[in-house]
């Protein structure tokens, strides 16, 4: 009998292995899409973190990750910095944005907690749009072509070509899910499920739930700036629609669908949710109307998301 | 122009937007204050009254003032309906609890927002105001419907304060307000009155779409601004406190349009918005409210 932490280690290899075999059979349209995908579930998985591990919902993730987006591509677009150091500079100004708001942040609880974090997210925003002779605005940016491409390790990578733009997103999410699988499953990952059951019996029980709130805090907020680094260096563009409120809600939509507080849920969320958006808007503009109801549905019918249903009824290690 | 009759031009102007905002407020205001949720989707509640506004004006026969009156009672009572059927069917199943509400008041937002793009189209659509006489001063000239706005916002704040204080319905809701499970107890009928404050919450906010449509044009994303605002009005008036969001919204009101004169308009956003996330963090009670009740 394995373990229940051993067997859900056994599904992510799985997973990592049958994502790492796709790219193989897939038609090329289909490799882009999984790489938006794993992207976009990295985003998530930083978002899960702090919404479905620790139970503290924010309306303001999209602030992190156009700071991870803009830091890692205004360095490169401006500095001509080498796309690595451009990634981890990216990454360092997410932690450092994601700090300072959690300081200030953390002093509200609930309702104030979800307006606060929307409204410094609206402040950054509207900042891009406000100092547009740096961002480009609206407009955004599209990185020049030396910055498209670099040498890691005596190889050079270039990030026009699929299969590279496929490989990088892989490694930073397998890089990612083992993270949140070390982290959550880990005795500080008690600690964040022990905050979000009952904050103050933890408090009693001698921890300081300020601090854990805040390492959360920090930690999904860094995770967020990769996703968007990754995003802007890949994909070669920067613009202020990675700020906007849209942008908040999709972590919040993927991780309810997929299963908050469960490792893979984010995964499954971002995938299922990012090609039915993908086929909707294909025939309508006003595919957000499903993305709506799909809120509703989950809020009333599922609250627990697909991977937390499975979970309870079926397979209880599936944390 | 001099400077006074320009900062009586500027006040006017103020008075107008400030009298909007007060509306929309209120609306999220005892929403908030009696059932203790944030209602996202109040500024499409908002947009709907605007859109409602220009369909009555292209649809009912007659002169512009009879289709204007005509838009103030329909549009608001239609979104009331909505608001109910949104309270049914939604807020009650998840028991009001106050982060699946926002989420699920969000996939509202989504929802009013889309249909109203798919029926009306993406154009800004312009309604005439119901008469047009313009009031002279000697240095301008001054639209009488703007301070018709202001007239009408009086005259509902001055129905919704009776209606709270004085009226066996304001007993109610206070007596849920203070504490529902006693309230459930005595025999008050506290869902009808959850759906009853709801749907007096979005037909304030629709009552506001109306009266800005004229001055305005109305389209499918306007609710997000109001939205923002109302938020940035509830928080510094106090949460809860009516005569706090009044003051609130007048004071906001009166300075946005002050503040975009010296300022751009995105800068002054960016100022307001940041000034208030900051208060809601160090003085959470708001600028205007007591602190909690012991």
């Amino acid at each position: 009998m394995m373990s229940p932490s051993k067997k859900l280690l056994l599904l992510c290899l799985a997973v990592l292995a049958v994502l790492f075999l796709l790219q193989f059979v897939m038609p090329s349209y289909f490799v882009l899409t999984l790489t938006r995908i794993m992207i976009f579930a990295i985003f998530a998985m930083g978002y899960n973190l702090l919404m479905g591990y620790t139970g503290l919902l924010s309306l303001g993730h999209a602030m992190f990750f156009a700071v991870g987006l803009y830091a890692s591509g205004l360095a490169s677009y401006y500095w001509g910095l080498p796309l690595f150091w451009s990634f981890l500079f990216g990454i360092a100004a997410s932690a450092a944005a994601s700090t300072l708001i959690a300081f200030l942040a953390l002093k509200t609880q609930t309702v104030a907690f979800m307006i606060v974090t929307l409204m410094f997210s609206q402040v950054a925003y509207l900042s891009i749009l406000q100092f547009s002779h740096v961002t480009g605005g609206d407009q955004g940016l599209t990185l020049p072509p030396e910055s498209r491409s670099f040498g890691f390790l005596g190889m050079t990578l270039d990030m026009t070509s699929e299969a590279t733009r496929y490989n990088i997103a892989f490694v930073v999410f397998a890089a990612v899910l083992l993270l949140t699988y070390a982290v959550t499953k880990g005795p500080f990952g008690r600690l964040l499920i022990a905050v979000r059951e009952n904050e103050s019996r933890t408090e009693m029980l001698g921890f300081n739930t300020y601090v854990i709130k805040l390492v959360a805090f920090v930690l999904s907020g860094t995770i967020s700036g990769v996703a968007g680094a990754l995003n802007g260096l890949i994909f070669g563009y920067i613009g202020s629609s990675s700020a906007d409120f849209g942008n908040s809600i999709e972590p919040l939509l993927f991780t309810l669908v997929g299963g908050a507080g469960t490792l893979l849920g984010p995964l499954v969320g971002t995938a299922l949710m990012t090609l039915l958006i993908d086929r909707l808007s294909g025939f309508t503009t006003a595919y957000l109307i499903v993305i709506g109801i799909i809120l509703i549905v989950m809020t009333l019918w599922l609250p627990k998301g697909i991977l937390g249903t499975v979970r309870d009824r079926w397979a209880k290690w599936l944390n | 122009m001099d400077l006074a009759p320009f900062l009586l031009l500027a006040a006017l102007e103020g008075l107008v937007q400030a009298s909007v905002l007060t509306l929309t407020a209120l609306g999220l205001s005892i929403v908030f204050g009696v059932m203790r949720v944030v209602n996202v989707a109040h500024g499409e509640f908002f947009m709907l009254g605007a859109v409602g506004a220009y369909v009555c004006a292209s649809l009912l026969p007659g002169p512009a003032w009879l289709t204007f009156a005509g838009a103030l009672v329909m549009a608001p009572l239609c979104v009331g309906a909505l608001a109910i059927l949104a309270d049914w069917a939604m807020l009650k199943r998840i028991n009001y609890n106050p982060e699946a509400t926002i989420v699920s008041t969000i996939g509202l937002m989504y929802i009013l927002q889309q249909m109203t793009l798919i029926t009306f189209g993406p154009n800004a659509q312009a309604v005439n105001p119901p008469f047009s006489y313009t009031i002279r001063t000697p240095w301008f000239g001054y639209s009488s419907y703007k301070l018709f706005i202001v007239l009408v916002t009086i005259v509902i704040v001055i129905a919704l304060w009776q209606l709270l204080r004085k009226s066996r319905i304001g007993l109610l809701m206070r007596a849920t307000q203070y504490d529902k499970d006693t309230a459930q107890n005595f025999g008050i009928p506290v869902a009808r009155v959850y759906s009853g404050v709801f749907a007096v919450g979005a037909m304030l906010a629709a009552i506001a779409g109306v009266l800005i449509v004229p001055i305005r044009q109305a389209d499918y994303l306007m609710g997000h601004d109001p939205l923002l605002l109302s938020f940035v009005v509830v928080i510094v008036g106090g949460i809860g406190s009516i005569p706090g969001t009044i003051a609130a919204a007048i004071l906001i009101g009166m300075s946005d349009g002050l503040l975009s004169v010296m300022l751009s308009p995105t800068l002054a956003k960016i100022a307001s918005t940041l000034l208030v996330a900051l208060v809601l963090v160090f003085k959470p009670e708001g600028l205007f409210g007591k602190s909690a009740r012991q």
